[in-house]
């Protein structure tokens, strides 16, 4: 039975994509089977940060109308074998969703996935509720500043109140917590949040702290998920969410402000 | 918009239940007329309820002996009589109140409203039934006694002035966080909450409020107006707090008690803040 994990954060612009593409190649560079859909219908992004926007034919709206089958939408990755992505409509909105049509295409992708990840489109309104009404688990994904913060413990209350697992009161849907673009100079000035600010208001498990990073940008530009940048302190801390995520206990990393060496100083370089 | 006329609002009225266990118009005008003169300015114009639940309704004439009336056979009560009885002593009643089909055509002929009974409180049915069924002996006469009705009331109805402090108040216990946009509502009762209320969530209750966690959201306690409601939090950084409608910002509170244990309470109209 495949696990469903929404990735959401109630404000735009916070990281859920890159996350959804950096956790989701995480998992299936480990060997799970993983699909990761983008549920942004009308402001499709997965593919590009995924790299395979020309390869798309149909999407997520197809299959819902069966317009397509799910094996024709599908699109599997070039680096990765176990990694799939069902990408949005551009040319649809929100509306296109229907709760029968998801839950058809997510029990039809749990017979053969491991992990299905569903890319929350921002906001509360239809298109979020769709992505995390089937969730088993949530990653909320949250940046060291106040509206961020809100935003997050507002989409808590709609996971815990208008999930499936809310209405059916069954088990809730697990929670983690994941901070993205974090800078610990920047919070030791004043100027962000805290990591124990952030997990006090929220009060959720902390699954990752993802430093801010010139690598996402650029891998978000190159179409190549920031997780296979090895060399990139935001890819090896997507490395460990993704352990963690698995039940694994790793400490974190990038979390304190660096300390600059003699030659560094010397040669002037950040 | 200018034009609009009108608007549906729900609300909850102040009414007495008058109980009617059994009915001839002389026995009803001298209890009732006993009733009132104990506080005639308090019962003047009040809206009443007539429920006809605890009514026990006669054997028929033709099967005296034992048999129960027929399941279908409408009861026989001038309930017109019993309605001008009433508003002969300034009350207003506005609507019956029964489970009872039988008492339905009665009750047309009156031209008030009928209430069905919640289905909520099947002990009043149940006791009703038994006595309908059962042979009919009358313990001692039991008024038709407004008073009484009013340790008993409607389900969102509320009494005046006498007090219900015998029966114990329930508590809503929370154990989840409530999140920002989220809105909880103990009606009737205190409300317990196991954990925090993020800024931005409202935590409302006719009695009063614990919180065991940080309280950032806004707390509103005694909404129905008990001035001796009040609100207790393990962290107080709220962005609002309230007792029965007397209400303080966090501006205020943070000269008073911040970001500690606190309790709220209502002193002759003004609110108090103390650390616990």
């Amino acid at each position: 039975m495949a696990e469903i994990i929404v990735v959401t954060s109630g404000k735009g612009g916070v990281g859920k994509t890159t996350t959804s593409a950096a956790i989701g190649s995480g998992l299936a560079m480990r060997g799970h089977r993983t699909v990761i859909i983008d549920f942004d219908v009308g402001l499709r992004n997965l593919d590009l940060i995924m790299g395979c926007e020309r390869r798309v034919v149909y999407d997520f709206v197809n299959v819902l109308n069966k317009e397509a089958n799910l094996n024709q939408a599908l699109i599997k990755d070039k680096r990765n074998d176990k990694l799939f992505i069902l990408p949005a409509s551009q040319t649809r909105d929100k509306d296109a969703l229907t709760q029968e049509g998801v839950q058809e295409i997510l029990s039809e992708l749990a017979e053969t996935f491991d992990y299905i990840i569903c890319d929350s489109p921002a906001g509360i309104e239809k298109g979020a509720q769709m992505a995390l009404y089937y969730a088993d688990q949530a990653i909320v994904v949250t940046n060291p500043e106040v509206s961020s913060v809100r935003d997050s413990d507002r989409i808590l209350g709609i996971l815990q109140s208008k999930s499936l697992r809310a209405e059916t009161a069954a088990e809730p849907v697990k929670e983690h917590l994941l901070l993205t673009r974090y800078n610990p100079q920047r919070v030791e000035e004043g100027e962000m949040l805290s990591i124990a600010d952030v997990e006090d208001i929220l009060a959720i498990p902390l699954l990752g702290v993802i430093p801010e990073s010139q690598a996402v940008l650029k891998a978000s530009n190159q179409g190549e998920p920031v997780i296979f940048d090895e060399s990139a302190d935001a890819g090896k801390a997507y490395s460990d969410a993704v352990a963690r995520l698995l039940g694994e206990s790793v400490a974190l990393r990038f979390v304190e402000v660096e300390k600059k060496g003699l030659l560094k100083r010397l040669l002037g370089s950040k | 918009m200018s034009d609009i006329c009108l608007q549906l609002k729900g609300s909850v009225i102040t009414a007495f239940i008058l109980e009617l266990y059994h009915y001839t118009a002389s026995e009803f005008t001298q209890q009732l007329e006993d009733k009132i003169n104990q506080a005639p300015a308090f019962f003047e114009q009040s809206p009443v309820v007539i429920s006809l639940d605890k009514f026990e309704i006669a054997p028929d004439e033709n099967t005296r002996g034992g048999n129960v009336r027929g399941e279908n056979t409408p009861v026989e009560i001038d309930l017109l009589e019993l309605v001008s009885i009433c508003q002969q002593y300034n009350l207003q009643p506005m609507a019956f109140r029964c489970a009872d089909a039988r008492f339905i055509p009665a009750i047309k002929k009156t031209g008030l409203v009928h209430l069905p009974v919640n289905v909520s409180r099947p002990s009043i049915k149940q006791a009703a039934q038994q006595t309908a069924s059962s042979d009919i002996q009358t313990p001692a006469v039991q008024n038709a006694d407004s008073e009484r009705a009013v340790s008993d009331p409607l389900p969102g109805t509320q009494h005046n002035t006498q007090s219900d402090s015998a029966v114990s108040r329930k508590s809503k216990i929370i154990s989840r966080p409530v999140r920002s946009g989220q809105q909880v509502y103990a009606e009737g009762a205190d409300l317990i909450i196991l954990s925090q209320v993020s800024e931005g969530a409202e935590v409302l209750a006719d009695g009063n409020i614990h919180v065991y966690g940080t309280l950032r959201g806004r707390a509103l306690a005694g909404v129905k107006g008990d001035t001796s409601a009040r609100v207790f939090c393990k962290r107080l950084e709220a962005e609002l707090v309230s007792i029965a409608g007397h209400f303080m910002l966090s501006d205020s509170l943070r000269e008073k008690v911040w970001a500690q244990s606190a309790q709220v309470f209502l002193d002759q109209q003004t609110l108090q803040v103390e650390a616990v």
